[in-house]
Protein backbone atom coordinates (compact mmCIF):
# COMPACT_ATOMS: atom_id res chain seq x y z
CA UNK A 1 0.00 0.00 0.00
CA UNK A 2 0.78 3.58 -0.20
CA UNK A 3 -0.02 6.76 1.47
CA UNK A 4 1.27 10.08 2.19
CA UNK A 5 1.71 11.05 5.48
CA UNK A 6 2.66 13.85 7.75
CA UNK A 7 4.97 12.85 10.70
CA UNK A 8 5.46 15.21 14.05
CA UNK A 9 8.66 14.90 15.85
CA UNK A 10 9.33 16.56 18.91
CA UNK A 11 12.78 17.53 19.53
CA UNK A 12 14.17 14.12 21.37
CA UNK A 13 12.81 11.94 18.18
CA UNK A 14 14.60 13.69 15.45
CA UNK A 15 17.69 12.62 17.09
CA UNK A 16 16.57 8.99 15.42
CA UNK A 17 17.51 7.41 12.45
CA UNK A 18 13.71 6.82 11.62
CA UNK A 19 13.93 6.69 8.25
CA UNK A 20 16.94 4.37 8.05
CA UNK A 21 14.93 1.84 10.44
CA UNK A 22 11.83 2.53 8.04
CA UNK A 23 13.60 0.91 4.90
CA UNK A 24 16.38 -1.46 6.30
CA UNK A 25 13.69 -2.88 9.16
CA UNK A 26 10.33 -2.52 7.74
CA UNK A 27 10.98 -2.68 3.73
CA UNK A 28 9.44 0.29 3.48
CA UNK A 29 10.20 2.88 0.73
CA UNK A 30 10.49 6.36 1.75
CA UNK A 31 9.87 9.32 -0.57
CA UNK A 32 10.31 12.42 0.99
CA UNK A 33 8.24 14.81 -0.28
CA UNK A 34 9.11 17.73 2.69
CA UNK A 35 10.82 18.24 5.76
CA UNK A 36 11.10 20.73 8.36
CA UNK A 37 14.02 19.20 10.85
CA UNK A 38 16.46 21.06 13.14
CA UNK A 39 18.60 19.95 15.76
CA UNK A 40 17.05 20.50 19.26
CA UNK A 41 13.92 21.37 17.59
CA UNK A 42 10.15 19.95 16.90
CA UNK A 43 9.63 19.27 12.81
CA UNK A 44 7.66 17.48 10.21
CA UNK A 45 8.47 15.51 7.12
CA UNK A 46 5.80 14.63 4.58
CA UNK A 47 6.53 11.50 2.92
CA UNK A 48 4.78 9.04 0.64
CA UNK A 49 5.48 5.52 2.12
CA UNK A 50 5.10 2.52 -0.07
CA UNK A 51 5.45 -0.82 1.15
CA UNK A 52 3.25 -4.55 1.66
CA UNK A 53 0.35 -4.37 4.00
CA UNK A 54 2.19 -5.94 7.24
CA UNK A 55 5.36 -3.80 6.60
CA UNK A 56 3.68 -0.86 6.29
CA UNK A 57 1.43 -1.54 9.16
CA UNK A 58 4.22 -2.65 11.57
CA UNK A 59 6.17 0.69 10.20
CA UNK A 60 3.37 2.65 11.35
CA UNK A 61 3.23 0.95 14.64
CA UNK A 62 7.16 1.82 15.21
CA UNK A 63 6.52 5.11 14.55
CA UNK A 64 4.04 5.69 17.02
CA UNK A 65 5.68 3.45 19.63
CA UNK A 66 8.43 5.84 19.10
CA UNK A 67 5.71 8.82 20.44
CA UNK A 68 6.23 10.52 16.44
CA UNK A 69 2.73 11.67 15.64
CA UNK A 70 1.60 10.32 12.22
CA UNK A 71 -1.66 11.52 9.76
CA UNK A 72 -2.14 11.43 6.72
CA UNK A 73 -1.98 14.26 4.25
CA UNK A 74 -4.99 15.24 4.09
CA UNK A 75 -4.96 18.69 2.62
CA UNK A 76 -5.32 19.34 -1.14
CA UNK A 77 -4.84 22.33 -2.89
CA UNK A 78 -7.00 23.64 -5.19
CA UNK A 79 -5.87 25.80 -8.64
CA UNK A 80 -9.06 27.39 -10.14
CA UNK A 81 -8.63 28.36 -13.66
CA UNK A 82 -11.18 30.72 -14.39
CA UNK A 83 -9.90 32.87 -11.72
CA UNK A 84 -6.57 32.66 -13.01
CA UNK A 85 -4.93 35.59 -15.23
CA UNK A 86 -1.71 33.30 -16.12
CA UNK A 87 0.75 35.81 -14.33
CA UNK A 88 2.90 33.16 -13.51
CA UNK A 89 4.08 33.86 -9.62
CA UNK A 90 2.86 30.40 -8.31
CA UNK A 91 5.34 28.62 -10.52
CA UNK A 92 8.55 30.32 -9.05
CA UNK A 93 7.45 29.05 -5.65
CA UNK A 94 6.18 26.04 -5.80
CA UNK A 95 9.17 23.36 -5.05
CA UNK A 96 7.63 20.15 -6.82
CA UNK A 97 6.77 21.64 -10.14
CA UNK A 98 3.24 21.13 -9.08
CA UNK A 99 2.21 24.67 -10.68
CA UNK A 100 4.56 24.78 -13.92
CA UNK A 101 4.82 27.25 -16.39
CA UNK A 102 5.65 26.27 -20.06
CA UNK A 103 8.37 29.07 -21.28
CA UNK A 104 6.94 28.45 -24.52
CA UNK A 105 2.91 29.60 -23.80
CA UNK A 106 4.28 31.13 -20.67
CA UNK A 107 1.11 29.67 -19.63
CA UNK A 108 0.32 27.51 -16.03
CA UNK A 109 -0.60 24.29 -15.33
CA UNK A 110 -1.45 22.13 -11.77
CA UNK A 111 -0.71 18.64 -11.16
CA UNK A 112 -2.36 17.85 -8.07
CA UNK A 113 -0.01 14.72 -7.94
CA UNK A 114 3.16 16.58 -7.77
CA UNK A 115 1.78 19.04 -5.14
CA UNK A 116 3.08 18.15 -1.45
CA UNK A 117 0.91 21.00 0.07
CA UNK A 118 3.55 23.16 1.18
CA UNK A 119 1.24 26.69 0.82
CA UNK A 120 3.96 28.65 -1.08
CA UNK A 121 1.83 29.53 -3.62
CA UNK A 122 -1.46 30.22 -1.58
CA UNK A 123 0.13 33.60 -0.28
CA UNK A 124 1.75 34.71 -3.48
CA UNK A 125 -1.24 34.56 -5.88
CA UNK A 126 -3.04 37.97 -6.39
CA UNK A 127 -6.34 36.96 -7.89
CA UNK A 128 -6.27 33.68 -4.76
CA UNK A 129 -7.16 31.22 -7.21
CA UNK A 130 -5.33 28.97 -5.41
CA UNK A 131 -6.74 27.71 -2.42
CA UNK A 132 -6.02 25.32 0.29
CA UNK A 133 -9.04 22.17 0.76
CA UNK A 134 -9.22 19.99 4.21
CA UNK A 135 -10.14 16.35 2.13
CA UNK A 136 -10.95 13.45 3.59
CA UNK A 137 -8.03 10.61 2.38
CA UNK A 138 -7.64 6.85 2.67
CA UNK A 139 -6.39 7.02 6.75
CA UNK A 140 -3.49 5.74 7.58
CA UNK B 1 13.99 57.85 -50.12
CA UNK B 2 11.74 55.20 -47.98
CA UNK B 3 8.67 54.10 -48.03
CA UNK B 4 6.19 55.78 -46.02
CA UNK B 5 2.29 55.91 -44.97
CA UNK B 6 -0.09 57.95 -43.27
CA UNK B 7 -2.60 57.72 -40.44
CA UNK B 8 -5.49 58.23 -43.50
CA UNK B 9 -4.07 55.58 -45.78
CA UNK B 10 -3.50 52.89 -43.00
CA UNK B 11 -7.04 53.93 -42.22
CA UNK B 12 -8.45 53.66 -45.83
CA UNK B 13 -7.21 50.14 -45.72
CA UNK B 14 -8.68 49.23 -42.32
CA UNK B 15 -11.95 50.31 -43.42
CA UNK B 16 -12.00 48.02 -46.60
CA UNK B 17 -10.87 45.10 -44.62
CA UNK B 18 -7.60 45.44 -46.52
CA UNK B 19 -5.10 46.16 -43.85
CA UNK B 20 -2.06 43.88 -42.80
CA UNK B 21 -2.52 43.95 -38.78
CA UNK B 22 0.71 41.53 -36.95
CA UNK B 23 1.17 41.68 -33.14
CA UNK B 24 4.73 42.71 -31.86
CA UNK B 25 5.52 39.14 -31.62
CA UNK B 26 4.56 38.28 -35.37
CA UNK B 27 6.78 41.23 -36.47
CA UNK B 28 9.58 39.83 -35.21
CA UNK B 29 9.90 37.01 -37.33
CA UNK B 30 8.00 39.08 -40.27
CA UNK B 31 11.24 40.95 -40.20
CA UNK B 32 13.83 38.34 -39.99
CA UNK B 33 11.81 36.42 -42.89
CA UNK B 34 11.42 39.52 -45.62
CA UNK B 35 13.85 42.37 -44.11
CA UNK B 36 12.89 45.67 -42.73
CA UNK B 37 12.37 47.60 -46.06
CA UNK B 38 9.91 44.76 -46.99
CA UNK B 39 7.95 44.71 -43.97
CA UNK B 40 7.65 48.24 -43.72
CA UNK B 41 6.07 48.06 -46.88
CA UNK B 42 3.26 45.70 -46.25
CA UNK B 43 2.48 45.60 -42.46
CA UNK B 44 0.18 48.62 -41.70
CA UNK B 45 -0.72 47.74 -38.18
CA UNK B 46 1.65 45.96 -35.42
CA UNK B 47 -0.38 45.60 -32.07
CA UNK B 48 0.93 45.77 -28.58
CA UNK B 49 -0.20 44.43 -25.62
CA UNK B 50 0.03 44.39 -21.03
CA UNK B 51 -1.87 43.20 -18.09
CA UNK B 52 -0.60 43.44 -14.55
CA UNK B 53 -0.99 44.88 -11.87
CA UNK B 54 -1.86 48.84 -12.52
CA UNK B 55 -2.11 50.58 -8.85
CA UNK B 56 -3.03 53.95 -10.49
CA UNK B 57 -6.43 52.90 -11.75
CA UNK B 58 -9.87 53.99 -10.54
CA UNK B 59 -13.54 54.90 -12.01
CA UNK B 60 -15.37 57.97 -12.18
CA UNK B 61 -19.12 57.45 -11.81
CA UNK B 62 -22.22 59.75 -11.63
CA UNK B 63 -24.76 58.05 -9.51
CA UNK B 64 -27.97 60.50 -10.58
CA UNK B 65 -30.03 61.40 -7.99
CA UNK B 66 -31.62 60.42 -5.13
CA UNK B 67 -35.27 61.63 -4.13
CA UNK B 68 -34.79 63.98 -2.26
CA UNK B 69 -31.60 65.17 -3.65
CA UNK B 70 -28.45 64.63 -2.00
CA UNK B 71 -24.49 66.54 -1.79
CA UNK B 72 -22.51 63.14 -1.10
CA UNK B 73 -19.88 63.87 1.48
CA UNK B 74 -18.50 60.43 1.83
CA UNK B 75 -19.55 57.61 -0.50
CA UNK B 76 -18.86 53.81 -0.01
CA UNK B 77 -19.58 50.99 -2.61
CA UNK B 78 -19.38 47.41 -0.46
CA UNK B 79 -17.47 49.18 2.31
CA UNK B 80 -14.88 50.79 0.06
CA UNK B 81 -14.75 54.64 0.20
CA UNK B 82 -15.30 56.53 -3.21
CA UNK B 83 -13.46 60.01 -3.54
CA UNK B 84 -16.27 62.35 -3.72
CA UNK B 85 -14.90 66.17 -2.85
CA UNK B 86 -16.38 66.86 -6.51
CA UNK B 87 -20.34 67.46 -7.24
CA UNK B 88 -22.68 66.24 -5.59
CA UNK B 89 -22.97 62.68 -6.99
CA UNK B 90 -19.78 62.43 -8.62
CA UNK B 91 -17.51 60.49 -7.27
CA UNK B 92 -14.30 58.70 -8.01
CA UNK B 93 -13.16 55.05 -6.81
CA UNK B 94 -9.36 54.36 -6.68
CA UNK B 95 -8.37 50.77 -7.48
CA UNK B 96 -6.02 50.94 -4.18
CA UNK B 97 -8.88 51.82 -1.68
CA UNK B 98 -9.40 49.56 1.33
CA UNK B 99 -12.77 49.31 3.35
CA UNK B 100 -12.20 50.64 6.29
CA UNK B 101 -12.90 47.45 8.50
CA UNK B 102 -9.59 45.93 6.79
CA UNK B 103 -7.14 44.87 9.51
CA UNK B 104 -3.98 46.21 6.60
CA UNK B 105 -1.07 45.22 8.04
CA UNK B 106 -1.87 45.29 11.87
CA UNK B 107 -1.85 41.31 11.59
CA UNK B 108 1.37 41.35 9.05
CA UNK B 109 1.31 40.43 6.33
CA UNK B 110 -2.15 41.48 5.45
CA UNK B 111 -4.26 39.54 3.61
CA UNK B 112 -6.10 42.57 1.54
CA UNK B 113 -8.31 40.26 0.46
CA UNK B 114 -11.09 43.14 -0.99
CA UNK B 115 -10.44 46.81 -2.85
CA UNK B 116 -11.41 49.55 -4.96
CA UNK B 117 -10.50 46.98 -7.85
CA UNK B 118 -12.52 43.90 -6.64
CA UNK B 119 -15.35 47.01 -6.60
CA UNK B 120 -14.43 48.02 -10.17
CA UNK B 121 -14.46 44.28 -11.04
CA UNK B 122 -17.81 43.12 -9.47
CA UNK B 123 -19.05 46.61 -11.01
CA UNK B 124 -18.12 45.59 -14.37
CA UNK B 125 -19.23 41.83 -14.21
CA UNK B 126 -22.82 43.53 -13.64
CA UNK B 127 -23.01 42.42 -9.78
CA UNK B 128 -25.20 44.15 -7.30
CA UNK B 129 -23.00 46.94 -5.31
CA UNK B 130 -24.03 48.19 -1.75
CA UNK B 131 -24.17 52.11 -1.94
CA UNK B 132 -23.64 53.86 1.37
CA UNK B 133 -23.58 57.80 1.44
CA UNK B 134 -23.55 60.47 3.98
CA UNK B 135 -24.14 64.28 4.00
CA UNK B 136 -24.42 67.03 6.33
CA UNK B 137 -27.79 68.49 3.92
CA UNK B 138 -28.14 71.76 2.20
CA UNK B 139 -31.37 73.51 0.82
CA UNK B 140 -30.76 72.56 -2.26
CA UNK B 141 -29.72 68.80 -1.52
CA UNK B 142 -31.47 68.04 1.68
CA UNK B 143 -30.94 64.07 2.03
CA UNK B 144 -28.42 63.15 4.50
CA UNK B 145 -28.24 59.56 4.59
CA UNK B 146 -28.38 57.33 1.76
CA UNK B 147 -28.47 53.32 1.52
CA UNK B 148 -28.88 51.34 -1.60
CA UNK B 149 -28.19 48.27 -3.91
CA UNK B 150 -27.08 49.18 -8.03
CA UNK B 151 -24.99 47.89 -10.68
CA UNK B 152 -23.79 49.42 -13.62
CA UNK B 153 -26.71 49.46 -15.57
CA UNK B 154 -28.21 52.10 -12.68
CA UNK B 155 -26.02 55.00 -13.23
CA UNK B 156 -25.83 57.54 -15.58
CA UNK B 157 -21.92 57.43 -16.26
CA UNK B 158 -18.92 55.58 -15.13
CA UNK B 159 -15.35 56.27 -16.81
CA UNK B 160 -12.22 54.17 -16.19
CA UNK B 161 -9.71 57.00 -15.44
CA UNK B 162 -6.10 55.61 -14.65
CA UNK B 163 -3.63 58.13 -14.13
CA UNK B 164 -1.08 55.73 -14.87
CA UNK B 165 -0.98 52.89 -16.75
CA UNK B 166 0.81 51.04 -18.79
CA UNK B 167 4.98 51.67 -17.32
CA UNK B 168 7.55 51.94 -20.13
CA UNK B 169 9.73 49.08 -18.33
CA UNK B 170 10.31 48.36 -14.78
CA UNK B 171 12.55 47.07 -12.12
CA UNK B 172 13.42 43.69 -11.41
CA UNK B 173 12.54 43.01 -7.64
CA UNK B 174 15.47 41.27 -5.15
CA UNK B 175 15.56 40.65 -1.87
CA UNK B 176 18.81 41.45 0.00
CA UNK B 177 17.75 41.53 3.23
CA UNK B 178 17.08 38.12 5.66
CA UNK B 179 13.55 38.23 6.24
CA UNK B 180 10.87 37.92 3.64
CA UNK B 181 9.64 40.92 1.85
CA UNK B 182 6.02 41.46 1.21
CA UNK B 183 5.86 44.18 -1.46
CA UNK B 184 3.78 45.50 -4.70
CA UNK B 185 6.06 43.20 -6.40
CA UNK B 186 5.05 40.19 -4.69
CA UNK B 187 7.15 37.65 -2.20
CA UNK B 188 10.47 38.61 -2.15
CA UNK B 189 12.60 35.45 -0.40
CA UNK B 190 15.31 36.78 1.97
CA UNK B 191 18.77 36.32 0.15
CA UNK B 192 18.06 36.68 -2.96
CA UNK B 193 15.72 33.99 -3.12
CA UNK B 194 14.14 35.36 -6.54
CA UNK B 195 13.57 38.22 -8.56
CA UNK B 196 10.09 39.57 -9.29
CA UNK B 197 9.78 41.18 -12.18
CA UNK B 198 6.67 43.03 -14.52
CA UNK B 199 5.73 43.79 -18.06
CA UNK B 200 5.27 42.01 -20.90
CA UNK B 201 8.52 43.21 -22.65
CA UNK B 202 8.27 43.00 -26.58
CA UNK B 203 4.61 42.89 -25.97
CA UNK B 204 4.62 46.19 -24.27
CA UNK B 205 3.15 48.97 -25.74
CA UNK B 206 5.78 51.94 -25.00
CA UNK B 207 9.15 49.23 -25.17
CA UNK B 208 7.38 49.18 -29.25
CA UNK B 209 7.30 53.05 -29.69
CA UNK B 210 10.30 54.16 -27.09
CA UNK B 211 10.39 57.71 -28.44
CA UNK B 212 6.30 57.70 -28.82
CA UNK B 213 6.38 58.48 -32.03
CA UNK B 214 2.83 57.33 -32.38
CA UNK B 215 1.44 57.00 -29.16
CA UNK B 216 0.34 60.11 -27.50
CA UNK B 217 -2.63 62.28 -26.53
CA UNK B 218 -6.18 60.90 -28.47
CA UNK B 219 -4.57 57.85 -29.48
CA UNK B 220 -7.53 54.99 -29.30
CA UNK B 221 -6.53 51.50 -27.42
CA UNK B 222 -8.30 48.96 -26.04
CA UNK B 223 -8.86 49.18 -22.65
CA UNK B 224 -10.18 47.05 -19.99
CA UNK B 225 -11.72 44.91 -23.16
CA UNK B 226 -13.49 48.12 -24.45
CA UNK B 227 -12.14 51.21 -26.59
CA UNK B 228 -10.07 53.89 -24.91
CA UNK B 229 -7.97 56.80 -25.61
CA UNK B 230 -4.78 58.05 -24.44
CA UNK B 231 -5.50 61.38 -22.26
CA UNK B 232 -2.55 62.77 -21.17
CA UNK B 233 1.33 61.28 -20.30
CA UNK B 234 0.76 59.47 -17.22
CA UNK B 235 2.20 60.31 -13.83
CA UNK B 236 6.03 59.74 -12.71
CA UNK B 237 6.35 60.27 -16.75
CA UNK B 238 10.07 60.54 -17.11
CA UNK B 239 11.13 59.99 -20.52
CA UNK B 240 14.99 61.40 -19.31
CA UNK B 241 16.62 58.12 -19.21
CA UNK B 242 19.04 55.84 -19.65
CA UNK B 243 18.52 53.98 -23.01
CA UNK B 244 20.01 51.46 -25.05
CA UNK B 245 20.88 52.15 -28.23
CA UNK B 246 17.95 50.70 -29.84
CA UNK B 247 15.77 53.46 -27.95
CA UNK B 248 14.40 51.52 -25.51
CA UNK B 249 14.59 52.52 -21.90
CA UNK B 250 16.93 50.50 -19.50
CA UNK B 251 15.02 52.12 -16.01
CA UNK B 252 11.08 52.93 -15.79
CA UNK B 253 10.58 55.59 -18.05
CA UNK B 254 7.36 56.87 -20.10
CA UNK B 255 4.08 56.16 -18.33
CA UNK B 256 0.18 57.11 -20.04
CA UNK B 257 -2.77 58.16 -18.08
CA UNK B 258 -5.63 56.79 -19.99
CA UNK B 259 -9.44 56.82 -20.75
CA UNK B 260 -12.57 54.92 -21.57
CA UNK B 261 -16.14 53.56 -20.95
CA UNK B 262 -16.51 51.41 -18.21
CA UNK B 263 -19.95 50.16 -19.38
CA UNK B 264 -17.74 48.87 -22.43
CA UNK B 265 -15.40 46.96 -20.68
CA UNK B 266 -14.95 43.22 -19.85
CA UNK B 267 -14.47 41.61 -15.67
CA UNK B 268 -11.91 39.50 -17.73
CA UNK B 269 -9.55 42.43 -18.59
CA UNK B 270 -9.97 44.51 -15.29
CA UNK B 271 -9.29 41.61 -12.22
CA UNK B 272 -9.59 42.48 -8.70
CA UNK B 273 -5.82 41.79 -7.32
CA UNK B 274 -4.97 41.25 -3.85
CA UNK B 275 -0.95 41.51 -2.81
CA UNK B 276 -0.06 39.91 0.95
CA UNK B 277 1.10 42.47 3.16
CA UNK B 278 1.18 45.16 0.23
CA UNK B 279 -2.45 46.44 -0.56
CA UNK B 280 -5.19 45.62 -3.06
CA UNK B 281 -4.70 46.75 -6.51
CA UNK B 282 -6.20 45.96 -10.31
CA UNK B 283 -5.03 44.26 -12.97
CA UNK B 284 -5.77 46.20 -16.37
CA UNK B 285 -5.41 45.14 -19.81
CA UNK B 286 -3.78 47.49 -22.32
CA UNK B 287 -3.15 46.85 -25.90
CA UNK B 288 -2.14 49.70 -28.23
CA UNK B 289 -1.85 49.98 -32.10
CA UNK B 290 1.50 51.00 -33.64
CA UNK B 291 0.56 52.29 -37.35
CA UNK B 292 3.42 51.62 -39.26
CA UNK B 293 4.43 54.83 -40.77
CA UNK B 294 7.90 53.93 -41.91
CA UNK B 295 10.49 51.99 -41.46
CA UNK B 296 11.88 53.42 -38.44
CA UNK B 297 8.79 52.97 -36.38
CA UNK B 298 8.56 49.45 -37.88
CA UNK B 299 12.03 48.85 -36.45
CA UNK B 300 11.25 50.02 -32.99
CA UNK B 301 8.45 47.71 -32.96
CA UNK B 302 10.54 44.52 -34.41
CA UNK B 303 12.08 44.94 -30.50
CA UNK B 304 12.84 41.59 -29.24
CA UNK B 305 13.07 40.20 -25.63
CA UNK B 306 16.88 39.30 -25.43
CA UNK B 307 17.20 43.68 -26.62
CA UNK B 308 15.39 44.62 -23.59
CA UNK B 309 17.05 45.34 -20.31
CA UNK B 310 16.08 46.51 -16.71
CA UNK B 311 17.43 47.64 -13.52
CA UNK B 312 17.65 44.52 -10.79
CA UNK B 313 16.78 46.48 -7.58
CA UNK B 314 17.06 45.81 -3.98
CA UNK B 315 13.32 46.35 -1.96
CA UNK B 316 15.23 45.42 1.28
CA UNK B 317 17.38 48.70 1.30
CA UNK B 318 17.83 50.20 -2.05
CA UNK B 319 14.55 51.32 -3.29
CA UNK B 320 12.44 52.15 0.51
CA UNK B 321 15.37 53.97 1.51
CA UNK B 322 16.22 55.26 -1.83
CA UNK B 323 19.86 53.31 -1.36
CA UNK B 324 22.22 53.22 -4.41
CA UNK B 325 22.92 49.75 -4.71
CA UNK B 326 24.22 48.51 -8.15
CA UNK B 327 22.92 44.92 -8.96
CA UNK B 328 22.97 45.23 -12.88
CA UNK B 329 20.99 44.55 -15.12
CA UNK B 330 18.05 41.61 -16.02
CA UNK B 331 17.32 40.70 -19.39
CA UNK B 332 13.86 39.89 -20.72
CA UNK B 333 14.93 37.17 -22.14
CA UNK B 334 16.12 35.64 -19.46
CA UNK B 335 13.48 36.48 -17.07
CA UNK B 336 11.14 35.02 -18.84
CA UNK B 337 13.52 31.68 -18.83
CA UNK B 338 12.76 31.50 -15.47
CA UNK B 339 16.15 32.33 -13.90
CA UNK B 340 18.97 34.98 -14.08
CA UNK B 341 22.20 35.03 -13.36
CA UNK B 342 22.80 37.61 -10.13
CA UNK B 343 26.38 38.56 -9.07
CA UNK B 344 27.22 34.34 -9.70
CA UNK B 345 23.90 33.63 -8.39
CA UNK B 346 20.78 31.83 -10.28
CA UNK B 347 17.99 33.74 -8.59
CA UNK B 348 14.53 31.94 -9.89
CA UNK B 349 11.90 34.65 -11.51
CA UNK B 350 8.85 35.63 -10.68
CA UNK B 351 6.44 37.05 -12.77
CA UNK B 352 4.20 39.74 -12.03
CA UNK B 353 2.58 40.58 -15.20
CA UNK B 354 0.52 37.68 -16.95
CA UNK B 355 2.76 37.39 -21.04
CA UNK B 356 -0.32 34.54 -22.03
CA UNK B 357 -2.96 37.69 -21.16
CA UNK B 358 -0.72 40.17 -22.91
CA UNK B 359 -0.55 38.24 -26.44
CA UNK B 360 -4.30 37.55 -25.96
CA UNK B 361 -5.27 41.60 -26.20
CA UNK B 362 -2.42 42.12 -29.13
CA UNK B 363 -4.22 39.69 -30.80
CA UNK B 364 -8.25 40.81 -29.95
CA UNK B 365 -6.44 44.07 -30.83
CA UNK B 366 -5.58 42.73 -34.26
CA UNK B 367 -8.66 41.22 -34.86
CA UNK B 368 -10.36 44.29 -34.02
CA UNK B 369 -8.54 46.75 -36.50
CA UNK B 370 -8.42 43.53 -39.50
CA UNK B 371 -12.07 43.43 -39.20
CA UNK B 372 -12.14 46.91 -39.52
CA UNK B 373 -13.97 47.50 -36.23
CA UNK B 374 -11.40 49.89 -34.83
CA UNK B 375 -9.50 52.61 -36.77
CA UNK B 376 -5.81 54.28 -35.77
CA UNK B 377 -5.86 57.81 -34.40
CA UNK B 378 -3.45 60.38 -34.60
CA UNK B 379 -2.69 62.00 -31.67
CA UNK B 380 -3.63 65.61 -31.56
CA UNK B 381 -0.62 66.19 -29.11
CA UNK B 382 2.60 64.25 -28.76
CA UNK B 383 3.85 63.12 -25.49
CA UNK B 384 6.96 64.72 -23.98
CA UNK B 385 10.10 62.83 -25.12
CA UNK B 386 13.54 62.62 -23.77
CA UNK B 387 14.09 65.99 -24.87
CA UNK B 388 11.73 67.70 -22.79
CA UNK B 389 14.20 67.11 -19.85
CA UNK B 390 11.70 66.53 -17.03
CA UNK B 391 13.19 66.09 -13.69
CA UNK B 392 12.01 63.12 -11.66
CA UNK B 393 11.20 65.22 -8.62
CA UNK B 394 10.89 64.21 -4.84
CA UNK B 395 8.66 65.52 -1.69
CA UNK B 396 10.74 68.66 -0.36
CA UNK B 397 11.78 67.83 3.14
CA UNK B 398 11.30 70.76 5.13
CA UNK B 399 9.37 71.84 8.31
CA UNK B 400 6.24 74.15 8.81
CA UNK B 401 7.45 76.63 11.50
CA UNK B 402 5.26 78.33 13.97
CA UNK B 403 2.20 76.39 12.76
CA UNK B 404 1.79 78.37 10.10
CA UNK B 405 0.58 75.42 7.36
CA UNK B 406 -1.45 77.31 4.82
CA UNK B 407 -0.67 80.23 2.62
CA UNK B 408 -2.13 83.35 4.95
CA UNK B 409 -3.14 85.69 2.35
CA UNK B 410 -5.26 82.96 0.77
CA UNK B 411 -7.14 81.68 3.91
CA UNK B 412 -7.29 85.16 5.57
CA UNK B 413 -8.58 86.40 2.67
CA UNK B 414 -11.75 86.55 2.90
Amino acid sequence: MKNRIVLYFSAAQSEQPIIYRLVKEYDLVVNILKANINPQKEGLMVMELTGEKDNYEAGISYLSSLGVSCEPLSETVMWDETLCIQCGACASFCPTEALFMDRESMEISFENSKCVVCGMCLDCCPTRAITLHFDVREAV
Amino acid sequence: MSYTKTYEEINEKIKKGQAVVVTAEEVIDIVEEKGYAQAAREIDVVTTGTFGPMCSSGVFINFGHSNPRIKMKKVWLNGVEAYTGIAAVDAYLGAAQLPESDPENKVYPGRFSYGGGHVIQDLVAGKEIRLEAIAYGTDCYPNRKLETIITLDDVNEAFMFNPRNAYQNYNCAVNLGDRPLYTYMGILRPRLGNAAYSTSGQLSPLLNDPHYKTIGIGTRIFLGGGIGYVSWNGTQHHPNVLRGENGVPQTPAGTLSVIGDLKQMDPNWLVGLSYIGYGATIAVGIGIPIPILDEEILHYTAVKDEDIYCPIVDYFEGYPYKKNIDLGLANFKELKSGRININGKMVVTTPQSSYPRARKIASILKEWIAAGKFEISRPVQMLPGADANIDFKSIPDRRPVNGIVFNSSRMGGK
